[in-house]
């Protein structure tokens, strides 16, 4: 028994080794970074331990503004992803000719960069003095005035985020849930139909609980990546997230380590901390709805 | 509710598309069930009698003919209005509701006048569960219960809503052997207590003739022969239903018909009338065997198998059409092991004659012996 124990040992090492530097070291670097007061990068010094640099965090109007904007993109997204990838999936799976272009041309933003994506929501969206933009030609046609989607209202610019996000999460849930819609029994689908179901009862009585542990992960996983939304914001509105007012929780950790402000890392550890403590407690509470309600074959 | 099957025909587009000709999956099946019957729908796989089934039940259209439950055309109608109860070979219970859910599920579906109260609902569950004997279990969900359970819970969910016709697709493949000979007996129970007309599809031969009223016996979607199972058993109309029923399975031999006499290789069995001298091919049932030192068939002898109150002896001949024959022979009777030849006199009312190339049957007469 014991021989085989180091031999586990020894098996687990490259791995406990890697983890340890690279996750489990830096983590608990965070932690120190963030109760050491008045850090200063430079000299490496500092004046004390204590909770300042939180409370100095959670004070910072661009840090408010900036869990203010995660949220908000949190909640608008996640659910509103989920249920139109839920939406499209369904019709993918009801219909046979062309399923397979679709499937496919519903992919496309996965694989395509970030930033090229952010190139073209641009040109869509932007406003210049040489053009007023594709979508607000649209709203011209329809008889609406011009908005300034990347530089205008806070509401403007907070669509076009959401609307992005979106976009860019679908495919990856469209793929999960037409696979999981396929794994689906049809003789399940038969008997209610000899049973005489209602379509809409055969999607919610049987569709929905059959699919819901895959639906559940990826509400979990929706919102820990809307959490860590950053290089998305980046792509649309440029580096200086705090001056367009659209910064996130984790653009706002990079503008305290690398940002024209920069140089702060007790801050960013504190403020990472701060998503660290929120993203934790969503997916607790996720995981407690999800006892209740989602289904375990 | 007596079920009349016309001219039913289903063809299927060739998956290979290069090929234009349609796969006919049933073809021309004329049937009258009488009503309360228990019928056996019986062939090898990829026969047409899951499509049958399907198409009595209305998940699928037949390409031609129609389909009447009692004096009603039913092949246009959808299966929710045919009153039809299905089990699926899989059961389909929904695995997230509980016993008493899943048996509730099609009475919940009811809309209009014929919506029903909860408790109404639970009190028709319940007694359906009574029925088939799991109403103890009602709280429990499918996946907490044995293949023997989820079957009754199945049947009794295709019950609750008092179907006209009750269908099941290979009800007994899920279950080991124990369970399945004891589910027979419960389905052929149920079925006599609710007088429902019942179809069951099966691949298993000793299951259909088991339980069933009557037995259709199908190949490449066309009706080989339908009677009562021992009928069909002891006179099938030709070799595939010859070789289908029974386990062990018939023994055939190449033979031949000469000058009024039965041959198989060169050795004769008995006297024959009313068959002109011809090549045959002779089956015989594995109880036509009797071993008699002075019988008129030697075979070699390759194993004796004592099975309780039967003894199986296993030999070889040199007509015989395959690698072993199988015989049953009363256990008192059985050859000593050690022997290498073994005579067997021949039950000329468990031979079979066929036509070597068509397979249709020849029926002929015992010539008293001389």
């Amino acid at each position: 028994m014991d021989k085989n124990n180091h031999k586990a040992w020894l098996y687990l090492l490259p791995a406990i080794i890697f983890l340890g530097i690279f996750m489990v070291y830096p983590l608990f670097d965070v932690m120190v970074y963030s109760v050491e007061e008045g850090y200063n990068s430079a000299s490496q010094t500092f004046f004390g331990y204590g909770k300042y640099n939180f409370s100095y965090v959670l004070r910072d109007p661009y840090f408010l503004q900036a869990v203010k904007n995660t949220f908000i993109l949190v909640i608008i997204t996640v659910p509103l992803s989920t249920g139109i990838a839920l939406m499209i999936s369904v019709g993918l799976n009801s219909i046979t000719p062309l399923k397979e272009l679709f499937q496919t041309i519903y992919f496309l933003p996965y694989v395509t960069n970030t930033l090229a994506v952010g190139l073209v929501f641009m040109i869509l969206f932007k406003k210049t003095p040489y053009t007023d933009g594709f979508i607000n030609l649209i709203i011209h046609a329809f008889g609406g005035s011009a908005v300034d989607f990347i530089e205008g209202p806070y509401w403007a610019k907070m669509f076009v985020m959401c609307f992005y996000t979106v976009w860019v999460v679908l495919p990856f849930k469209i793929l999960i849930l037409t696979s999981a819609l396929a794994s689906v029994n049809p003789d399940y689908y038969k008997a209610a139909r000899v049973d005489g179901t209602g379509s809409f009862r055969i999607f919610t009585r049987i569709t929905l609980p059959m699919i819901s542990p895959m639906i559940f992960y990826l509400v979990i996983t929706g919102f820990i990546g809307a959490f860590k939304a950053y290089s998305d914001e980046v792509a649309i509105f440029g580096t200086d997230l705090n001056a367009a007012g659209m910064n996130t929780i984790v653009g706002y950790v990079y503008d305290m380590l690398y940002g024209d402000s920069g140089g702060y890392p007790s801050y960013a550890s504190a403020a990472a901390l701060i998503l660290f403590a929120i993203v934790l407690t969503i997916t607790c509470i996720n995981l407690l709805i999800s006892r209740k309600s989602v289904v375990h074959v | 509710m007596k079920i009349v099957l016309q001219n039913l025909t289903k063809k299927y587009p060739n998956r290979n598309r290069k090929i234009k000709e349609d796969v006919v999956a049933v073809n021309n099946f004329n049937f009258e069930i009488p009503d309360g019957q228990l019928i056996g729908l019986l062939g090898p796989s990829g026969c047409g009698k899951s499509t049958t089934l399907n198409m009595i039940c209305g998940l699928e259209q037949p390409t031609e003919g129609r389909i009447f439950f009692g004096e009603d055309d039913v092949t246009d109608l959808p299966p929710e209005n045919r009153g039809v109860g299905m089990v699926f070979q899989s059961y389909a219970l929904y695995p997230h509701l509980t016993v008493r859910q899943n048996i509730r599920f099609p009475l919940e579906n009811r809309k209009g006048k014929d919506k029903l109260s909860r408790e109404e609902m639970d009190r028709m569950a319940e007694e359906a569960a009574k029925l088939v004997q799991i109403d103890g279990l009602l709280d429990r969900k499918p996946g907490e219960m044995s293949g023997g359970q989820q079957q009754r819970v199945a049947i009794a969910r295709a019950l609750v809503k008092v179907p006209r016709v009750l269908l099941l697709d290979e009800p007994l493949s899920n279950l080991d052997a124990r369970l399945r000979l004891k589910t027979r007996e419960e389905i052929r129970r149920i079925q006599r207590e609710t007088g429902i007309t019942t179809v069951f599809v099966t691949h298993d031969q000793e299951e259909a003739m088991s339980i069933s009223d009557r037995i259709v016996v199908m190949e490449a979607g066309v009706v080989q022969q339908i009677g009562k199972p021992q009928d069909v058993y002891d006179d099938p109309i030709n070799l595939f239903v010859a070789k289908f029923l029974g386990t062990p399975p018939i023994n055939v031999f190449s033979g031949r018909v000469q000058g009024g006499k039965l041959f198989v290789g060169e050795d004769e069995l008995f006297a024959v009338k009313g068959v002109p001298d011809q090549e045959v091919t002779v089956g015989i049932r594995p109880e036509g065997f009797e071993p008699d030192p002075e019988g008129s068939l030697p075979c070699g002898l390759i194993a004796v198998e004592v099975m309780g109150r039967d003894t199986s002896v296993v030999a070889t001949h040199p007509a015989f059409q395959g690698e072993q024959i199988r015989t049953i022979i009363d256990s008192d009777e059985r050859p000593d092991a050690g022997l290498k030849q073994v005579r067997f006199r021949i039950r000329p009312n468990k031979v079979h004659m066929f036509q070597p190339e068509t397979g249709e049957r020849i029926r002929f007469q015992i010539a008293a012996a001389q």
